[in-house]
């Protein structure tokens, strides 16, 4: 067998491949994106980049009635949109097996909150298994969908951003079947979820619940590691990894694949045998509550934090008192941070440039362009959740009146936009809002690694697709006002947003320009503006990577710029420089 | 009773090539018969911020982190980032440092200094020091993304990992345009001499 390092995304994409899976949907969310871009690699799949969670959840369901095998991709705070239909999905069971990957995120590398995506399991009744390393995640997969056909459910399993981002050998098996196709038979009692149904699938769940619970105990996902009995270590995924790493043979470990249904009798037999029971998990105490409740003594939250990642040397110091891990060297004092920053060329940086300009109250929403909080613009006083600006820039207005309105804009990405703007914008011109909406449209999902969405003509594998013309459907909603600019022409973009929030009835500004991370564009213009800098240093108030000050004077890093010219569009001595207010 | 696996964190500045970097000695230890675990960054991080790879191989590797005061070898991308991942190293671990500044947006708005950080100004403060001329060594071969494997060249003298898996590992890694200028920035690197 071949053996290959494949981080956990790689090996979950895998492993539904060799579960015979043929549809995969989801959309893009870090930790998760990386699993459909490699799942769609594989011959005789199909898969798609859904417009948001709720939908990819839907198609899957629709697949699975239909009876292929199905994998739905999301990052932990996207289950959140999908779980309408994940709650009910629960009542309806499947036909073909189907596993929802929550890929979490502790410690918030990428996200605005780290939630325990376990409680869903237990919230939904459906179960959840937590691998280690990628080996197991590809294994896990293959048993997943085995489980979710023979119990006849959905089945969840949860990756945390270390695990979906960590490269561990994998053994490569085999796929010799294809996708795995059963029979569609309409079954109306089962799938349509009118009440007199419903009720009856409630019980369903119930009693599939105890036959779950029962299946725990010896479904080989858990596993016992005797070592020294003094100390017995419950725990599941990385940190199981962790915790042996800190604890070495020192310990007796309960290895949890299967995390919901808890195996509570295997737990127990386990808790007997040992002197301490402890349980190390991140975030939430999810299973040591349930092990409480079942009427066990045992440690956990007392002594590890319930925020952010876990690793050996907390783990240790929580058990032991103390940790061997140690540092050596500090960091010397006065290093400056390295917050992410937006990239040279970057066409969001202007309408920040400009929104700071212009002292706009801005409602901020979820990708690259939430750098435009950070310094030196810090031009947005909100950001919650995908497509939240639209709606929060309208309760703004609605609470202080039209007045304070021209000075409220939402700002949202194209991608985030067609995710769940749409329906925001929808209530603007539905509730008679006198609002702006600056639609940053760089043609792409950039903050997640560039995947395609419906405004890009492009679908997962790069086929052709209608192109949404993204002004037109603007328009239809029934927004008067749609004007779009060249961010890279900040004279116009300024006027442009200027007008726009001035004007008495709800618009939108697109601002249209490639990230310039996929833009092949590069012309390193003759920007003459630095041979005459006088040293104002107004161009470095744009944070741009590509300019720096040596001396008195500033500099351009060639290497790194990409010649947008705002910077000559600031300058006091540039071609065409814009007024300043301040 | 294994021995201790072998620990190397690699840092810089998103966008600077470090995952082709550790993916390339990922792949070269797992050739050599070690297990190996790298933990990557990916994200916002990767958006000029610092970006850094936990990287372990030996006979059995639990964690995929390094922990305080663990890892053997650094290689930094750059040099504020370099010296922020010390508390990581150990006693006598060995830092390889690109002699690069990328100035961190506190430095861009001009609010702060770039630190004087030299193996004068860190004597003392941190264990063996490298510094190499990467980017000078990259340029000279024509593209200056190839930072990467220069610095990784440099960290192979000092690895139990034989030449043909390094080889295997750029082949498998890189794709075809690029091999024979990345071999050659291994070998710069490989070759450099520290001391001259």
């Amino acid at each position: 067998m071949q053996q290959a390092l494949l981080t956990g995304n790689e090996a979950v994409a895998r492993g539904a491949f060799e579960a015979g899976v043929g549809v995969g949907v989801g959309y893009p969310g870090t930790p998760s994106t990386e699993i459909l871009e490699n799942f769609v690699g594989y011959p005789g799949v199909y898969a798609e980049w859904a417009p948001n969670e709720k939908v990819a959840l839907e198609v899957a369901f629709g697949a699975s009635l239909a009876g292929a095998r199905v994998l739905v991709t999301m990052k932990h705070v996207g289950l959140n949109v999908a779980a309408d239909p994940f709650m009910t999905m629960s009542y309806t069971g499947v036909n073909g097996g189907l596993v929802l990957i929550t890929a979490d995120d502790p410690g918030m590398y990428s996200s605005q909150n780290e939630q325990d995506n376990r409680f869903y399991a237990r919230f939904a009744q459906v179960p959840m298994l937590e691998p280690g390393d990628s080996q197991e995640a590809k294994d896990y997969l293959v048993k997943a969908y085995l489980v979710s056909e023979q119990f006849d459910t959905p089945v969840m399993v949860r990756l945390t951003t270390r695990l979906s981002h960590t490269r561990t050998p994998v053994l490569i098996g085999e796929n010799s079947a294809g996708p795995v196709q059963r029979d569609f038979q309409r079954n109306i009692p089962k799938f349509v979820m009118l009440p007199g149904y419903a009720r009856n699938r409630h019980l369903v769940v119930e009693e599939r619940r105890g036959r779950l619970e029962e299946y725990a105990e010896t479904s080989g996902f858990n596993e016992i590691l005797w070592g020294d009995r003094s100390v017995g270590i419950i725990s599941s995924g990385v940190v199981y990894n962790y915790a042996r790493e800190a604890l070495g043979d020192g310990a007796s470990y309960l290895k949890l694949g299967c995390i919901y249904p808890l195996p509570l009798k295997l737990i127990s037999e386990f808790a007997r045998q040992v002197g301490r029971l402890i349980v190390v998990e991140e975030l939430e105490p999810f299973l040591e509550d349930q092990i409480k409740a079942a009427g066990l003594a045992v440690a956990g939250k007392d002594l590890f934090p319930r925020v952010g990642e876990l690793d050996p040397q907390v783990i240790e110091r929580g058990v032991r008192g103390s940790s061997r891990f140690k540092s050596y060297f500090p960091v010397p004092d006065g290093l400056p941070g390295r917050p992410p920053i937006m990239c040279p060329g970057c066409p969001h940086r202007s309408v920040f440039y400009v929104l700071h300009k212009l002292k706009a109250i801005v409602t901020g929403d979820i990708g690259c362009y939430t750098l435009g909080a950070m310094p030196p613009f810090e031009a947005m006083d909100a950001c919650l959740c995908m497509g939240a600006s639209i709606g929060a820039s309208l309760g703004m207005e609605k609470a202080r009146g039209s007045d304070f309105t021209r000075r409220v804009v939402a700002v949202i990405g194209d991608s985030t936009f067609v995710h769940s703007g749409i329906t925001g914008l929808i209530d603007h011109v539905y509730n008679k809002s006198t609002g702006t909406v600056i639609i940053l449209d760089n043609r792409t999902t950039a903050m997640t690694g560039h995947q395609d969405h419906p405004l890009t003509g492009l679908t997962l594998s790069k086929q052709e697709a209608v192109k949404i013309d993204l002004a037109a459907l603007v328009r239809v909603l029934g927004v008067k006002h749609v004007r779009t600019v060249d961010p890279y022409d900040l004279q116009s973009l300024e006027q442009a947003v200027r007008e726009e929030m001035s004007r008495e009835e709800v618009s939108v500004v697109i601002a249209s320009r490639p990230c310039a991370l996929i833009s092949r564009e590069r012309s390193i213009k003759e920007m003459t503006h630095l041979d005459r800098c006088t040293g104002c240093k107004k161009c470095l108030r744009l944070g741009c990577p590509a300019l720096y000050l040596a001396g008195d004077r500033v500099h351009r890093d060639e290497d790194l710029c990409r010649g947008c010219s705002v910077c000559e569009q600031v300058c006091p001595q540039g071609r065409g420089a814009v007024e300043d207010d301040e | 009773m294994t021995s201790e696996p072998t620990n190397v964190i690699i840092v810089g500045v998103g966008g600077q090539g470090i995952i082709l970097a550790s993916r390339v000695l990922s792949v070269a230890a797992l050739k050599s018969g070690y297990r190996v675990k790298v933990s990557e960054t990916h994200g916002m991080a990767q958006r000029g911020g610092s970006v850094v790879t936990h990287l372990r191989y030996g006979n059995s590797v639990y964690s995929p982190l390094i922990s305080a005061g663990q890892a053997d070898y650094l290689i930094g991308f750059e040099k504020i980032e370099a010296v922020r991942c010390l508390p990581l190293i150990r006693k006598d671990g060995l830092l390889i440092i690109n002699d690069q500044e990328i100035p961190p947006l506190p430095v861009l708005l001009g609010r702060f200094p770039y630190p004087e950080l030299t193996g004068d100004s860190l004597r003392g403060s941190a264990p063996r020091l490298q510094f190499v001329p990467a980017r000078a060594c990259a340029r000279q071969l024509g593209d200056s993304r190839v930072v990467n494997m220069v610095l990784l060249g440099c960290l192979a003298r000092h690895l139990q990992i034989a030449r043909e898996y390094w080889q295997m590992a750029i082949d498998e890694c890189v794709r075809p345009q690029y091999q024979e200028l990345d071999r050659q920035a291994f070998s710069t690197g490989l070759n450099y001499d520290i001391d001259g």
